[in-house]
């Protein structure tokens, strides 16, 4: 494996790895393409004719589907989810570097939520939020407050059981990075500091925190990104709005024009945007402190 | 020290208590209780899951439920098999093979980014490829091979089993690939020195030591497989069944006891999978 000449085993190799990378690629590749057939185009090739004609389609909405509205219902969820995706695990992430009693059992309770069949946690969900419904407005027509009630729904929605369910995806990711940032992170500096005078806080805000900066953005990332593609937790548990995905997975079996294709090409577009947008702040965090 | 732990952990722990440990209670409680078409009655009964196993005592013919789980666990196998035979390879040439660590980097990278792309899309663009008159038919009738177009390309177990390798070998590549660039290489060394041959060191030096890779890979794959409905539902055209879906089709219509039963039964069964993997790794000793 070391020796300068490549062996008949890298050759077979990097043949396995050249056709799982196309094999990664090319079908999403040809949406892309067609994405941009003509107005007489269809699902399939050959391409009738090159046009924005379906991106066009898309931007009026979909007949009866308002894909903007949940376009800016994915986007609105998943900055909350990144919000709470950061704080939540940096705290947790912290809290992990001290021994604390029940430490473990929170662990693992995280890692299980990972491995969790999706559909589990969302029919849950959706169940106690019905239930909450329900006790809700028995406890106030007992009261004889029922009035209060009107033109109430339900509880559940995209900031209350949707955002607790996608939680419940990002978080574990969250927390694994955090622990691995800090299991290579070096106390010495923090030593220093409060040799030095500093408050915890004092260390935290100017020592911990630069030093930490760029895993947070990913952590960050992870947690849009994770949210913005999710469907299987939210779909119990969301209520009566449809994020992106969810309207996505809908149209699968009724739209039969590449107009589903420009929305491929749209989602994908976003992600990537997310994606190139965190590098860049990783790269500007990190030489951040080199320059101070 | 111990108080500012704690404060620091709680909001973490609440997501998980309220989003989690009580929705799971509740699903195990719920799956005991009675409904009529409009509301949940506590009362305490067996029936969910007397439902469940119906017919399943009768030898001649197999009931649904057992149908469905082998159905999902052919799934399940088959996808677990083949990403971790293809991850292994992707993990093995990127980690042994690649000898740059930025030419290992790239390449690693290059295998993540369409594992960002959304999994609907990632789904649907099998469509073009695989339908009646996708690129494939298309191609194999211009070549004069076959007269009619292959039917079973899409919707069908096979296009299912495809997007699920599409979709999740990323999930065995990463884990696999982490164990193995923690090997020491003078291990490999020491092998090819004591005149093992290439295939004998990746079975008795690489494997041994990627168990950990593999065990998490297919925690991964395995958990997905079991409780998925949108892709089998996308893939299989919604022909297919599986035990998410019927969960999903019963809380559309509203039938929360059995749904909640069912899921109980997914949620066992799914365990005991991964409670036989554990038993062969600590997890937490890996990090």
């Amino acid at each position: 494996m070391q020796e300068g000449k490549r062996s008949a085993s890298f050759y077979a190799l990097a043949a396995v790895f050249g056709l799982f990378v196309i094999f990664l690629y090319g079908p999403m590749f040809t949406i892309f393409v067609l994405s941009f057939q003509g107005p007489e185009g269809g699902l399939t090739f050959p391409m009738r004719g090159a046009s924005f004609h379906w991106f066009g389609r898309l931007w009026e909405g979909m007949g009866v589907v308002d894909i903007a509205a949940a376009f800016r219902r994915s986007v609105a969820l998943g900055t909350v989810v990144m919000l709470f995706t950061v704080l939540l695990s940096l705290g947790a992430g912290l809290a992990f570097r001290k021994k604390f009693k029940g430490s473990g059992l929170l662990f693992y309770t995280s890692v299980a939520s990972l491995i969790m069949p999706s559909i589990v946690v969302s029919l849950g969900i959706g169940l106690q939020f019905r239930l909450i419904d329900t006790a809700l407005k028995s406890g106030l027509e007992a009261l004889g407050l029922g009035g209060w009630l009107e033109g109430y729904g339900t509880a559940m929605g995209l900031y209350t059981s949707a955002l607790g369910a996608h939680l419940t995806w990002t978080l574990p990711f969250g927390l694994l990075i955090m622990l691995a940032v800090f299991n290579r992170f070096n106390p010495a500096y923090e030593e220093a500091a409060d040799d030095l005078g500093a408050t915890p806080w004092q260390s935290f805000r100017h020592v911990v925190l630069p030093l930490i900066a760029p895993s947070l953005v990913g952590v960050g990332m992870f947690g849009f990104t994770l949210s913005w593609d999710e469907i299987a937790r939210t779909s119990q548990a969301i209520g009566d709005v449809n994020t992106l995905p969810l309207e996505l997975q809908g149209l699968t079996s009724t739209v039969t024009t590449p107009a589903i294709y420009a929305l491929g090409t749209v989602t994908t577009v976003v992600s990537f945007a997310v994606m190139g947008g965190t590098l860049l702040l990783i790269r500007l965090l990190k030489r951040q402190p080199a320059r101070a | 020290m111990r108080m500012t732990a704690w404060l620091q952990a709680t909001p973490f722990t609440l997501v998980f208590v309220l989003f989690l440990v009580l929705p799971l209670l509740l699903v195990a409680t719920v799956s005991f209780w009675r409904a009529t078409d409009y509301e949940l009655i506590p009362a305490f009964t067996f029936q969910n899951y007397l439902d469940v196993f119906n017919g399943c005592s009768n030898t001649d013919e197999l009931c649904v439920t057992l149908k469905t789980y082998l159905s999902t666990l052919k799934f399940c196998f088959l996808v677990w098999l083949i990403t971790l035979v293809i991850g292994f390879a992707v993990a093995y040439f990127l980690a042994f093979h690649v000898r740059s660590v930025g030419a290992q980097t790239l390449l690693f990278i290059l295998c993540t980014i369409p594992f960002w792309t959304s999994n609907v899309i990632r789904m649907i663009s099998w469509v073009p490829l695989l339908g009646r008159n996708g690129v494939i038919n298309q191609g194999l009738q211009g070549a004069g091979l076959i007269d009619t177009p292959i039917e079973w390309l899409l919707f069908s177990d096979f296009s299912v089993v495809l997007a699920f390798v599409h979709l999740y070998t990323m999930f065995m590549i990463v884990p696999i690939f982490n164990s193995m660039m923690r090997i020491d290489r003078a291990l490999l060394e020491a092998a090819r020195d004591n005149g093992a041959t290439g295939w004998q060191t990746t079975w008795n030096v690489i494997v041994p030591l990627c168990r950990t890779g593999i065990i998490i890979g297919s925690i991964f794959v395995i958990t997905i497989v079991m409780g998925d409905f949108v892709t089998i539902g996308v893939m299989g055209g919604q022909q297919i069944a599986s035990v998410g879906k019927i969960i999903q089709v019963q809380t559309s219509y509203l039938q929360f006891p059995m749904a909640a039963a069912n899921a109980v039964i997914l949620l066992i069964v799914t365990l005991m999978m991964i409670w036989g993997l554990t038993k062969l790794v600590d997890i937490r000793k890996e990090l």
